[in-house]
Formats: structure tokens, C-alpha cells, sequence
């Protein structure tokens, strides 16, 4: 996984509430096999008519097609579990989603894939929106090893994140590599468990 | 000699209480870190075609095999046709996609449910049906409906597609425990309404994300007095809540669902495994971060009106209007979800015309679920403007309803039988709406294009589905009754 440490690119404002994973990459994008190449599916409804023209989407505006950051709406990433949504973001360029909420699932798949979402409160979401409706001029900053947000205006406004899932970013690491190091631990729990509840390993 | 009095010990003071989810979660912690964050053990693992190609292939990357592969099920229910087997998949990008889960489950040796294997189904059906779900397990799958094995006590989650991989490679996931909400359901439901009126009551009730970081436990008379099928209905729309899990606590229902089914305990195994099931529920005085109370009697028979599950109303009611929502962010959700519902504030639901309806899905396609609408459609007709399917959960639902007859009833009122699978709850397969046609749907969201680019759904119960077949609009259920 990519580290995370510092991040400066344009945000883009997305103010609607309840911002669902089947917007941020419909289901006949699901189909693949792969990790890559979803950016053409990312708010693939929201960006084209159904007979293929361009809508005007925020993220195809000019001053907005090179973002790596969206400021969106609350309860971020609601609905289904895929993690085409976060592969999507990652594959258009966006690092990080800041909102006042975000959807369990997404959030945590977010980690899994070097994107940071970042949870503030409204008053600070408010004037962040309005910073990233300043067109190609909206340049923020997020360090994450300093906590920080610093908005176009140089004003520095500071955000709350899980000391462990920081470190994770921080360093790029490998949840599946770290857990291998508890395998001892993972065996133990296993030679108890079959004890107490046989019928759990009752198939193998 | 005199004896040496024992210092009187007093006794060791009594545990804490504890909730349902907590005695899920302790028992399963393999490690906890200083700050709280756990590796917890996953019992049971299912896994489809959509979410797990990547993860597969990250364990072929590094090398690493399946830990347990008999603790884990494969099947395909997202991509796979409801008309024809025998055809194969004719949907090139879905057929590679099946073909690379049978692939991966050879190579890894995961056990399998094929195409044409009856136990087959919509893997929240399937894995209760086998008695895979039992109480007091955690249970992931990479989709979010995961929550519906809840009803049996066991705490499970829908995970994205690393943490399918994580748990395929180390039979663990990294996590932390999650706070307690406890919904109770008071009193005994009027008649017309079923689990899914209770739950897009909750919902409503609730908010989208009013549930976000919880894990809610559902009690009450209304909920213990629901079938296995009911408690599912329940527990698999949590996360349209927010939630990532709901829990009922385990009881004689859910015992007597369980017995003799493929993948439960056997024999002396079971009475063991009984006496630890009925320790589960959670202890008088534990300790809740959230109350939410509901009276059975005052939830009638609901309708979703808008692009959010949270936007549910009883049927008699009519289309909000926006310049009556609480606040500004709703007054805009409510205006778009009107324009892209071609709904007009002030419309009665019951006059609202659907074009399709579809009655299947994890959240009701179970034999339950099927029984309730053939009760309604009997010696009825589909209304002619009205294209209506109905989509068993698995195969052996569908065998079942065919046994009993249903099939017959559904087939002379007009509705098509299908084969099964999750078809057109998120139509990844070829069962899909049109731009601008609407449905009343049994499924559990009803986001724009969910069902299909411009499709209209309005969430509801199978038996207000097939209600509003005959009707050909929004219907009231309990005018059938």
C-alpha cells in the first residue's frame, strides 16, 4: 500500500448528503477482475446521460479535473460494501475525502487502500466547502502526520484520527502482514476453540 | 493444637453484565493492542464472485493459501441469469467473473455450491439454510448484508475486499469493538404487518446513518415473537441504518430452526453447544449506549417514497413535500429524490402506479417471505400495466415453494418464476428496470439506478409487493386481507 504523509491538490465540492458506493462506482463497473482502471466508472451516473454526454460533473469542470481531494456531504460512502468505491477514488487521482461522516465499511476500506478520510465537524466542513467552491484556487493541504488541514487561505484547522490506523498510513503497512506476525497466537485460540466448540471444526 | 482460622475471602465480585456483543466479541478476541484495536477470530466466512477476485489474487501474489478453508463457503448470486442455466452465462465480463471464482475455490480448495448445485442461493440465504450461521459466531462476507446473520446470535459484518483477503489468509480481521444500540420492539404486530414494515419503521426512525458505529441489538416482544425468516428481514437491513451489524439473542425459534441442518452440531455436540447458545443473550443491566423503543401497534404497513431506505411512510400517507422537511440538507435530499422519483409532493402512496414488481432478494426471498405474497396473489391476477417476477433465495427455497404449490399460484396470476439468485435487487445480472420505470420492490435499497440507470423502487413487503401487483399501484395490504 502506498504511505500516506502529506497531501496538497485541489478539493472538490460535493455538498449532497448520503453519498452512496453504487453512486461512486455502479454496479456494471462491479464486473471486473481486477484492482485498477475504475476511474471511468467513478460517479459514472452522475457524469454522463445515458446516451453518453458529458453533464458537467464537478470533477470534469476544468478547475476541478485534476483534484485529489473531495469535501463531501455527511454519511459518505453509505450502502454496499464494495471496495470498487475506494479503488475507484484512488484510480481518478483522489487521496482523500473529508467530511463530517463517513459509512463503517468504507471508511475502513479506505485505510486498505492509502486514501485518508478524515472526519470534521460541520462549522469546519461548512468553510471547507466553501474553500473548494473556489474552482481550480481551492488548494489544500492535509498532513497527517501533523494532524492538519491547512485551507487555501493558510488558515490551519486540526482533525481527529485512530492512532493506530495513522501509523498504518503513515508507514504503508500491510494489515494481512502485520496480523502473520500473531500467527502463534491465531494457533492458540484455534487448539481452544476446537476444545470448547468441536462442531465449528467439525468438517475438517 | 489449635487449628489456623482460613482469612476469610470474600467472595470474587460478580462479572459485569454484558451484552450480547460483547460476549460475541470477547470470546473471539485472539489479541488486543494497548489502544483498544483487536484481532479477532472469524468463525465463518462466505464469499461470492463480485468481491473476492482481487483478494484471491492477492494471496496468489504473496503466496499465501487459505487458512481454513473449510470454515469458509463460494458461490455465485450476484451475476447469475434467473431465466436459463443450461445456457451457461451469456454476459461475457459476469461469465469471467463466475468462471474466476471456480478457478480460485479449485485452486485454493474452498467448498463450492456450482451453478446448478440446488443448495445455491443468495449467500445469506444459503448460509442460514445449511446451518452454516450458528449462534454465538462471528461471520464476514464482502457485502454489506452480511448483517442478516445476526438473527441468530452471531455477530456478523459485511467487509470490503482486503479485509476478504485478510481473512482468507489469517482467518482474523484487525478491528474494534463497536458501541451497543438496543431497539426494542414492544407488543405484537397488527395484522398486514411483517418484519419488514418493523424494520424501514426502525429506519425511518433511525436515519441512514443514525446507526453508523453500532452494533444494534434488536429485542421485544414484536421481535421475539418473529420467525427465523422475520429476525433475518430484521438484521439484514442494520446497515441501511448504518449499522454494520444487528443481533436478536438466540432462542427456542432460533434452536429449533438450526436442528439437523447440514452444518449444525450433531448429536452430544449439540447439547453442548446448546448450553453455551443459551448464555449468550445479553445480562440484565448491560450496559447500552443507545435506546431506541417502538410500540408494535403503532407501525402500520410501509412504503419507501424516496432514494433512501430512511425515507419510508406508512401507506396511507402521501409524498412529503420538501417545504416541510427539517432542515435545509433534507429540503435538497427530499427536492432531488422527488425529480428523480417523478413523484409530486401531496400524491396519495396508494395512487402511486409501479410498472414492475420484484419479490425475491436476501432481505425476502426466503419460503416465508414467498408464502406471504402467494396468499395475496391466490385467485388474483396481475394488473395488465404490471410486468411482475418473483426471485427465490436459493434453490432450495425454490424447491420448497414448488413443492408446495406456489409456483402454480404466482404462474396463473401472471407473475414470472424465476431461478435463483439476487437479480434485480442490484441488477448486475440481466433483470433490470428502465429509465423512469418503477417498482415495487421486496429488495432492501432504493438508490438512484440501484435497480437500473432511472429505475424508480419503492422498498416494501413481499406481501405489499404482490398487493401492488394486482393493484397496479401502491397498495395497502390489509385491503387484501
Amino acid at each position: 500500500m502506498e504511505k500516506f504523509t502529506t497531501l496538497r491538490g485541489v478539493a472538490a465540492p460535493m455538498p449532497m448528503v448520503n453519498i452512496d458506493t453504487d453512486m461512486i462506482i455502479p454496479k456494471n463497473f462491479l464486473k471486473t477482475i481486477k484492482r485498477t482502471g475504475l476511474k471511468d466508472g467513478l460517479f459514472y451516473e452522475l457524469r454522463w446521460t445515458a446516451d453518453g454526454q458529458k453533464k458537467d460533473f464537478v470533477l470534469d469542470q476544468p478547475a476541478y479535473q485534476n483534484a485529489k481531494i473531495i469535501v463531501a456531504g455527511p454519511n459518505f460512502g453509505c450502502g454496499s460494501s464494495r471496495e470498487h468505491a475506494p479503488w475507484a477514488l484512488l484510480d481518478f487521482g483522489i487521496r482523500c475525502v473529508i467530511s463530517e461522516s463517513f459509512a463503517d465499511i468504507f471508511y475502513n476500506n479506505c485505510f486498505k487502500n492509502g486514501i485518508l478520510p478524515i472526519k470534521v465537524p460541520k462549522e469546519i466542513i461548512d468553510k471547507l466547502m466553501d474553500d473548494a467552491s473556489r474552482g481550480s484556487n481551492a488548494v489544500i493541504e492535509v498532513d497527517l502526520e501533523k494532524q492538519e488541514i491547512k485551507g487555501p487561505d493558510g488558515g490551519t484547522v486540526h482533525f481527529d484520527i485512530d492512532p493506530f490506523r495513522k501509523h498504518c498510513l503513515l508507514n504503508g503497512l500491510d494489515d494481512i502482514g502485520l496480523t502473520m506476525e500473531k500467527k502463534p497466537e491465531i494457533d492458540d485460540f484455534e487448539t481452544r476453540q476446537k476444545e470448547s466448540q468441536p462442531w465449528l471444526y467439525a468438517a475438517e | 493444637m489449635a487449628t489456623r482460622k482460613k482469612a476469610a475471602v470474600p467472595p470474587p465480585p460478580p462479572p459485569p453484565p454484558r451484552t450480547l456483543f460483547e460476549k460475541i466479541w470477547d470470546s473471539h478476541v485472539v489479541h488486543r493492542q494497548d489502544d483498544g484495536t483487536c484481532v479477532i477470530y472469524i468463525d465463518r466466512h462466505l464469499v461470492h464472485e463480485v468481491t473476492s477476485p482481487q483478494a484471491f489474487e492477492g494471496l496468489r501474489m504473496a503466496h499465501r493459501p487459505v487458512r481454513r478453508p473449510e470454515a469458509t463457503i463460494a458461490l455465485a448470486d450476484h451475476n447469475t441469469p434467473t431465466t436459463d442455466l443450461s445456457l451457461g452465462i451469456p454476459d461475457e465480463e459476469s461469465r469471467i467473473q463466475v468462471e474466476t471464482l471456480e478457478k480460485n475455490v479449485a485452486e485454493f480448495g474452498v467448498p463450492y455450491f456450482g451453478l446448478q448445485d440446488p443448495r445455491r442461493g443468495i449467500v445469506h440465504v444459503t448460509g442460514p439454510e445449511q446451518g452454516f450461521t450458528l449462534p454465538g459466531t462471528t461471520i464476514v462476507c464482502g457485502d454489506s448484508h452480511t448483517s442478516t446473520h445476526g438473527a441468530f446470535g452471531a455477530l456478523a459484518f459485511g467487509i470490503g475486499t482486503s479485509e476478504v483477503e485478510h481473512v482468507l489468509a489469517t482467518q482474523t480481521l484487525i478491528q474494534k469493538p463497536a458501541k451497543n444500540m438496543r431497539v426494542a420492539v414492544e407488543g405484537s404486530l397488527p395484522l398486514g404487518v411483517t418484519a419488514k414494515d418493523v424494520i424501514l419503521a426502525i429506519i425511518a426512525k433511525l436515519g441512514t446513518a443514525g446507526g453508523t458505529g453500532y452494533v444494534i441489538e434488536y429485542a421485544g416482544r414484536a421481535i421475539r415473537e418473529m420467525t427465523m425468516e422475520g429476525r433475518m428481514t430484521v438484521c439484514n437491513m442494520s446497515i441501511e441504518a448504518g449499522a454494520r451489524a444487528g443481533l436478536i439473542a438466540p432462542d427456542e425459534t432460533t434452536f429449533q430452526y438450526l436442528f439437523g441442518r447440514p452444518n449444525a452440531p450433531k448429536g452430544g455436540a449439540w447439547d453442548l453447544a446448546l448450553g453455551q447458545w443459551r448464555r449468550l443473550p445479553s445480562d440484565k443491566g448491560a450496559h447500552f449506549d443507545a435506546q431506541i423503543d417502538l410500540n408494535a401497534s403503532d407501525i402500520p404497513p410501509m412504503v419507501t417514497w424516496g432514494t433512501s431506505p430512511q425515507d419510508a411512510l406508512p401507506i396511507t400517507d402521501v409524498v412529503p413535500d420538501p417545504a416541510n422537511a427539517p432542515d435545509e440538507a433534507r429540503r435538497e435530499a427530499w427536492t432531488r429524490s422527488l425529480a428523480y422519483m417523478g413523484l409530486t409532493p401531496g400524491t396519495k402512496l396508494v395512487d402511486v402506479p409501479v410498472d414492475r414488481v420484484f419479490i425475491g432478494s436476501c432481505t425476502n426471498g426466503r419460503i416465508e417471505d414467498l408464502r406471504a405474497a402467494a396468499e395475496i396473489v391466490k385467485g388474483r391476477k396481475v394488473a395488465s400495466t404490471v410486468s411482475a417476477m418473483v426471485v427465490p433465495g436459493s434453490g432450495l427455497v425454490k424447491a420448497e415453494a414448488e413443492k408446495e404449490g406456489l409456483d402454480k399460484i404466482f404462474l396463473e396470476a401472471g407473475f414470472e418464476w424465476r431461478i435463483q439468485g439476487c437479480s434485480m435487487c442490484l441488477a448486475m445480472n440481466a433483470d433490470r428496470l428502465e429509465p423512469g420505470q418503477r417498482c415495487a420492490s421486496t429488495s432492501n435499497r432504493n438508490f438512484e439506478g440501484r435497480q437500473g440507470r432511472g429505475g424508480r423502487t419503492h422498498l416494501l413487503s413481499p406481501a405489499m409487493a404482490a398487493a401492488a401487483a394486482i393493484k397496479g399501484t401502491l397498495a395497502d395490504v390489509r385491503d387484501f386481507q
